[in-house]
């Protein structure tokens, strides 16, 4: 049975640079990080040290507090550096890669006769298991607890994201391994969310042993979060997992060949990408070579991600572990004179949901945005805003400000669990007084695993 | 641009930690961003951000304002010249003789604006230097509501006490703009009215520069009137002869006598027109306070104990501070209800109370501030309730799956 979704609320966000859709390749990366602050509240262990060899698949570290979850490297090479920042928290780990990727060969039994345990065992022992996460608190999901149900989002909504239908063309074979494989892990459902208006791939559609729903909608329609919530959503003491279309043919393709084969295709987005398009390469790569020659300018910002909720990296900086997107947009760290492009301007090069600027005459116009504030942190003061981008039964406002005051009582009750940042991202970015409320969701979201769970 | 932007980047270092005038740093930073948008960028989160910013929203509150504010100019001075006859001005039309009217008007209200900012920003960049942060701008626009719902002949230094204990008390206690409780324009008022209530109602303070004995008590005065048994003491027979010198077209233009700003219904549409296509002021709260209104008003028209319950509702309304209280005061998002549902049910009881203040009590015959004051204290109780509401809802599928 498959539902539908119509999401009425909501915000499109029309950035220039959408990537062509032309799949490239360029030359294999000379460095390869695994970020482990990319995997939120996971303290690593090492087990290797700079100069150890390294295949892809082995692995190089694990939780500290779960011995079970272990990271695999994603190339082959040798271990050249171990970052480390404040109070010696691991924040990179290095890989110099082989030009040519050697890959950890294991055998893996056919799924048939494989119980849940052993899947488990084979998801945790090959490093797979961190593409697997959990709302709530959005973190690698706990293999010792049992999922209500495991979604898939097959679309990203967010500005200029990938199309995954593009993507996972051609791939059916793996992506139905991978169900196969999630199917054991749960008593409950798979459901498969695709793009209501649009032709979702053939890889897609003809899944078998999962629910597929229709959703339809402005961003953040294809956040899983928001999926989640309209189609089985999360009470006190539920888990869920999740789990991104490539991660989940990367799953698909170990349990076919044995081997973690990490190549994925990101887009290369953003109104400084001089050709933005489509590019194979792997998990973690250095974005070095893959920019090369291809951005306007100099004062520019690099995103691993997407424009609002990605991580700001350097110009020599590691893709971040789930991360699909790379967006170049201006900086906007200029001052902006009032009545040229401050707040007394027209304004017509800036994008906004209020009615205070003429977007709404722009018709399709795509915008330029770049990264200033546009304005100083402030009180809330204007109400009503932050309900039209966000389409859950849940008062956004009401739990920013629980969250605020560290009212854990007031936190649950206004549906803490439902949400993770990335659901919240929109309410940000319409946010007339400027608060940062992504990191505010993280804090009471840590809050809570540290109280609640 | 560029010699502006040379004269910012020079003063900067002056005022940086560590610097001789570092504890000015908040009033640099105050002009430093009305001329610029500073360059302050995303760290983390969303890198990019909406065009909005607080700066804007307020600055089109007071666009939206113009229209009262001029035509209060032109209405301080046909009523000052109402009450000291010459025969040079025309008072028998009130758009006759415009440049002596609009000229009075301006020796009216532009002491009352320059008394207003001056002590309010002045209480403000007080608190701005001990908080270390810049100047929020919420009195920009509390500083020009205030002087249009004063009487034209109130006293200077009576605005002055009362700007800065509604900065003070009303505001900057809570934790400055965003925080406040009650609104901060009405409280100035509700302090003046109980302060000094003889600068602020009954006969002798609407008119600008009236003279001793002469009587010009507004429409509602004249109305309040109607309350006593005693008819000697109404103003007028009956309510059509009421309706026949405060006419509803004269009412609804603004011909009648009132605070500065207040008198014109039709002005107070135009800011409606630009408040609610901008989206600043909520039409759910708007809306319903006019609903509102309108029912409590077609209830006393039903039941007419009294000749001032047999005023016709769309008259009703137009009087008095009903329409600027309903487009400028209840629709402040600060303190009004923060969920949908909540704004109906505020902005409706809001309208409701205020008619209903108006009609049973004669000593306060603009209900409209004491309502909207006493919807602001409800207006997180009526949260509270929608949002328990929504709790409910969804522990209650928990339960059903």
């Amino acid at each position: 049975m498959s539902k539908t979704i119509k999401l009425r609320k909501g915000l499109d966000i029309r950035l220039l640079g959408e990537a062509e859709k032309v799949k490239t390749s360029v030359d294999a990366p000379e460095t390869v990080a695994v970020k482990p602050p990319d995997f939120h509240l996971m303290t690593p262990k090492m087990e290797v040290k700079a100069g150890d060899k390294v295949k892809a698949g082995s692995i190089i570290f694990h939780n500290k507090y779960q011995d079970s979850v272990k990271f695999v490297s994603p190339v082959s090479g040798e271990v050249a550096e171990i970052v480390r920042g404040a109070k010696r928290r691991i924040l990179e780990v290095v890989i110099k890669a082989d030009s040519e990727i050697q890959y950890e060969q294991k055998t893996v039994p056919a799924l048939e006769g494989m119980s849940r345990d052993d899947v488990l065992k084979t998801l945790l022992d090959s490093g797979l298991w961190p593409f697997i996460r959990q709302r709530p608190i959005d973190i690698i999901a706990n293999p010792d607890e049992t999922p209500k149900a495991i979604f898939i989002s097959a679309f990203d909504s967010a500005p200029l994201a990938p199309d995954m239908d593009f993507i996972v063309h051609g791939q059916d074979e793996f992506v139905q391994k991978g169900i196969d494989v999630l199917s054991k892990l749960t008593e409950g459902k798979i459901h498969l969310n695709v793009k209501g208006n649009g032709a979702p791939d053939a890889a897609f559609m003809n899944a078998k042993g999962v629910q597929i729903n229709n959703v339809y909608g402005k961003h953040p329609a294809g956040n899983v979060g928001i999926q989640i919530h309209h189609i089985d959503p999360l009470n006190k003491g539920e888990v869920v997992w999740f789990i991104n279309p490539q991660d989940l043919i990367m799953i698909g393709k170990y349990f076919s060949t044995g081997m973690f084969d990490a190549s994925k295709i990101i887009a290369l987005t953003g109104s400084e990408v001089k050709n933005p398009k489509y590019i194979k390469t792997v998990i973690g790569t250095n974005i070095k070579k893959l920019i090369a020659d291809n951005i306007e300018g100099d004062n520019v910002r690099y995103i691993s991600g997407n424009a609002l909720t990605g991580e700001k990296i350097e110009a020599d900086g590691y893709l971040g572990y789930y991360d699909n997107q790379i967006t170049v947009i201006p900086e906007g760290n200029q001052l902006k004179f009032v009545l040229t492009k401050g707040w007394l301007a027209p304004g017509f090069d800036k994008f906004s949901n209020s009615m205070l600027f003429p977007t709404w005459l722009t018709g399709s116009k795509k915008f330029r945005l770049d990264t200033n504030t546009n304005g100083e942190e402030r009180g809330f003061v204007v109400t009503g805003e932050m309900e039209k981008v966000f389409p859950m039964d849940i008062y956004p406002m009401f739990l920013v400000k629980a969250i605020m005051v560290n009212d854990i009582d007031a936190m649950e009750q206004l549906g803490i669990y439902e949400v993770a940042p990335e659901d919240l991202a929109l309410c940000e970015y319409v946010c007339t007084s400027k608060v940062n409320i992504q990191s505010v969701v993280r804090e009471g979201l840590d809050v809570i695993y540290e109280e609640c769970m | 641009m560029k010699f502006l932007e040379r004269i910012v980047e020079n003063m900067e270092p002056k005022f940086a930690k560590g610097s001789k005038l570092e504890k000015l740093h908040p009033v640099f930073e105050s002009f430093m961003t009305l001329a610029f948008t500073p360059k302050e960028v995303t760290k983390k989160g969303s890198h990019i951000r909406d065009g909005v910013d607080l700066k804007r929203t307020m600055m089109t509150v007071i666009i939206a304002l113009i229209p009262c504010l001029i035509f209060g100019m032109v209405g301080a001075g046909h009523w000052h010249y109402v009450a000291n006859p010459t025969s040079d001005v025309d008072v028998t039309n009130f758009w006759a003789d415009f440049g002596p009217k609009i000229l009075y008007g301006l020796t009216v209200l532009l002491p009352l604006i320059i008394v207003s900012y001056g002590v309010g920003l002045t209480v403000e960049f007080i608190f701005a230097i001990i908080k270390g942060h810049s100047l929020h701008e919420g009195f920009l626009v509390s500083g020009l509501l205030i002087p249009l719902i004063m009487p034209a002949d109130v006293p200077l230094w009576m605005v002055a006490i009362a700007v800065a204990f509604a900065v003070l008390i009303g505001k900057e206690v809570f934790g400055g703009t965003g925080m406040n409780i009650v609104n901060v324009a009405l409280t100035a008022r509700a302090f003046l009215f109980f302060a000094y209530p003889t600068s602020m109602s009954g006969n002798s303070v609407w008119f600008g520069g009236q003279p001793d004995g002469f009587s010009g008590p507004t429409a509602l005065g004249d109305l309040a009137t109607f309350t006593s048994d005693d008819k000697t003491s109404w103003a007028f027979q009956s309510v059509s002869d009421f309706a026949e010198v405060y006419t509803m077209e004269a009412s609804w233009m603004g011909y009648i006598p009132g605070s500065i700003g207040e008198t014109s219904a039709v002005a107070c549409l135009i800011g409606a027109a630009i408040l609610l296509f901008t989206g600043i002021a909520s039409w759910r709260v708007m809306i319903s306070f006019f609903a509102g209104g309108l029912a409590m008003s077609a209830i006393f028209n039903a039941w007419g104990a009294n000749e001032f319950m047999l005023l016709e509702p769309l008259h009703m309304i137009a009087l008095g501070g009903f329409f600027f209280g309903g487009v400028f005061m209840i629709t402040d998002p600060v303190t009004a209800c923060q969920t949908n549902t909540g704004k109906f049910i505020y902005g409706f009881l809001g309208g409701f109370l205020s008619i209903m203040i108006r009609v049973f009590n004669p000593a306060y015959p603009e209900g409209v501030m004491m309502a909207i004051l006493f919807m602001n204290i409800m207006a997180p109780t009526i949260d509270h309730y929608v949002v328990q509401s929504n709790v409910k809802r969804r522990l209650k599928r928990l339960k059903t799956a």
